[in-house]
């Protein structure tokens, strides 16, 4: 009954044009949690997720305009910067530490989801699959860098300097003794495709990815 | 404030203005038998604090609202000061259908203490000696200012603050509020302001109590006794403060290099440009609304003040158990209290993941940002508030007339 409710809402959301990745976070995340979002942009995710899982959310942000959009808006949003503001927060002071479409805009992805994953007792991350078969096509057939509908700036003025593909993502997991606890790629059409049941496969027609982690250190569940 | 217009000074301070702003103006006494126990050590009994309410206070004490005022501000706020005849010195974002909106939240603004518009300051007449206090008053913290607050509060029956709200020495208020009493505080906002007077501005403190102090009127803080102001001193202790309160920008694009009213230079030390004519006025109109002992207390309050120092030096210290819900605001071009020290603020919040929002408004004002009508400020209150009244469980709208 309540997971009907959540998906009708969802579906009415998705049709005011609410990302699929969005969706997707607000589906991981427990109702009435705490909850840190990394590049939290206009806070669209914050308030997906204030509406459907009544969380307690925060938002980091870059933007000076974006923040302060934010704020009046009525969400907690600080201006600052993932590589350098996550220091400052203390162990699993949240449940979740969110991560969506930034980490390729990171000056240093691995120390930014380490952080994460100390931060909040779960990471979600959600990126853009630079795997995807039209991005291999692209560069193959072409010969330039490629740019879609998720990339959409050129080589030299693309905030993304960090671009990974499903398999790149799921070795630095490994490296930062992070467990994959959910994983779930999406194709050009925003369809879900299981990412565990096969990872070439969701690596080549993946478009974009969402992650849930944890950090196999972290003993404390909820 | 001159000796012949003190007078005046105090009918200002009690008869009742109907200017529409729905003010209620009033003091309450604090008996010698409940003295204001010092940071210094000291204890100061009796004292007054004045204060001014805007606004219902509703059933549940819920929706009250603190305002902490800056080092020369006073408790109207929102209504016509009675003293210069102008608008309240924040009425801009406080006042029905405002930002801090006086139809829905009871707004309190109290006279600090060491203040000369009705609280116990310097000017005070001391019970002990039946002269004004001079320089017996006893050497104030922001501490013992937010102590007289408190018991103004506690005088008006409330437990809880909806929000403590305060710019630059009223942001240093807002921080000892949510620091000392973590449960009377739903919500806090600290505007250009910082958890410490740097060094630079102690600096520039001493400036102006050395030229106040310089005057030979001044009399060894005994001048109000002696019938005479040392009007010279503190003109050129609010000129100098003033130059820090704007910005280079704002300077060029307010006086230039323009002349006053005159074709050329003139060849003398007459105020030629008009940045100095600017000057000489907000120094003249100053002495005429401020004691000049008030203005040496209060600033020495302000060069005390280092919030990490209470607290084992380590600022987060100071917010450990906090629930209260933080909005931080500073202004690019303030370079007294830059947006790095409200950063400072947000750094120690985020170490006890306290909840807050932090925001630097894009403006060439200086310091004075906070007291302009900028807009992008005045929709960063409102939201914060709003999202906080939400979560307070307060009405969103005013209950009109008839509604159940």
């Amino acid at each position: 009954m309540l997971n009907n409710n959540i998906i009708r809402q969802h579906q009415a959301l998705a049709d005011q044009g609410a990302r699929v990745d969005h969706l997707m976070i607000a589906e991981m995340v427990a109702p009435g949690s705490r909850v840190l979002d990394v590049g939290c942009g206009d806070g669209d995710l914050l308030q997906l997720l204030a509406a459907s899982k009544a969380v307690d959310g925060r938002g980091v942000e870059l933007s000076r305009e974006k923040v302060n959009a934010c704020v009046a808006r009525g969400l907690s949003v600080i201006q600052g910067n993932a590589d350098v503001d996550l220091d400052d927060y203390p162990d699993q002071a949240f449940d979740y530490a969110i991560l969506s479409l930034t980490i390729q805009a990171t000056l240093r992805p691995k120390e930014v989801l380490q952080n994460l994953l100390r931060i909040g007792r779960r990471a979600i991350v959600s990126f853009p699959n630079f795997g995807h078969w039209k991005i291999r096509a692209d560069l193959l057939f072409n010969g330039r860098m490629p740019m879609t509908k998720n990339l959409p700036e050129p080589w030299y003025s693309s905030p993304d300097s960090h671009l990974c593909t499903i398999r790149d993502f799921v070795e630095l997991c490994d490296l930062l003794d992070a467990k994959v606890e959910e994983a779930v790629a999406f194709n050009t059409a925003g369809r879900r495709l299981p990412i565990k049941r096969s990872m070439r496969f969701n690596n080549l027609f993946g478009e974009k990815a969402v992650f849930k982690l944890r950090h196999r250190a972290a003993t404390r569940d909820f | 404030m001159t000796a012949d217009t003190s007078e005046e000074f105090k009918k200002a301070v009690v008869s009742p203005v109907d200017d529409g702003s729905g003010v209620v103006r009033a003091s309450v006494d604090f008996p010698a038998s409940e003295p204001l126990k010092l940071d210094s050590g000291s204890e100061l009994g009796p004292f007054t604090i004045a204060y001014n309410t805007y606004g219902t206070l509703n059933a549940a004490k819920s929706n009250a609202i603190l305002i902490c005022h800056a080092l020369t501000g006073d408790q109207h706020v929102a209504n016509i000061n009675p003293l210069t005849g102008k608008p309240g010195w924040w009425s801009h974002l406080v006042g029905p259908g405002k930002p801090i909106d006086t139809d829905r939240f009871f707004v309190i603004c109290s006279n600090i203490l060491g203040g000369c518009l009705g609280s116990t300051g310097p000017a005070s007449i001391n019970p002990a000696t039946g002269k004004s206090f001079g320089l017996n008053f006893p050497v104030i913290t922001i501490g013992d200012m937010v102590e007289a607050q408190s018991r103004l509060i506690d005088h008006l029956g409330i437990d809880q603050l909806f929000a403590v709200i305060g710019g630059s020495m009223g942001g240093m208020q807002v921080l000892e509020w949510a620091a000392r009493y973590k449960d009377r505080v739903f919500a806090a906002v600290p505007i250009a302001t910082a958890a410490w007077h740097s060094p630079q501005n102690i600096a520039f403190h001493e400036v102006g109590r050395q030229a106040v102090m310089a005057d030979p009127e001044w009399k060894r803080g005994d001048y109000l006794d002696q019938g005479v102001v040392p009007r010279n001193g503190l003109a050129v202790a609010r000129m100098a403060a003033h130059i820090t309160y704007l910005s280079e920008d704002a300077l060029h694009e307010k006086f230039g290099r323009n002349l006053q009213n005159r074709a050329d230079r003139t060849f003398s030390f007459d105020a030629d440009f008009q940045v100095e004519s600017y000057l000489r006025h907000q120094g003249s109109t100053f002495v005429d609304r401020f004691d000049a002992n008030s203005y040496l207390y209060i600033t020495r309050a302000m060069d005390y003040f280092d919030l990490a120092a209470e607290h084992g030096d380590v600022l987060a210290n100071a917010f450990r158990g906090t629930r209260t819900r933080f909005c931080v605001v500073s202004f690019t071009s303030d370079w007294l209290y830059p947006t790095r020290e409200s950063r400072e603020i947000v750094q120690a919040l985020n170490a006890v993941a306290a909840n807050v929002s932090f925001v630097e408004i894009e403006s060439n004002a200086g310091h004075d940002a906070f007291l302009l009508d900028e807009p992008e400020f005045f929709a960063t209150v409102r939201g914060f508030i709003e999202s906080c009244a939400t979560r307070r469980g307060l009405p969103l709208a005013p209950i009109a007339d008839g509604d159940a």
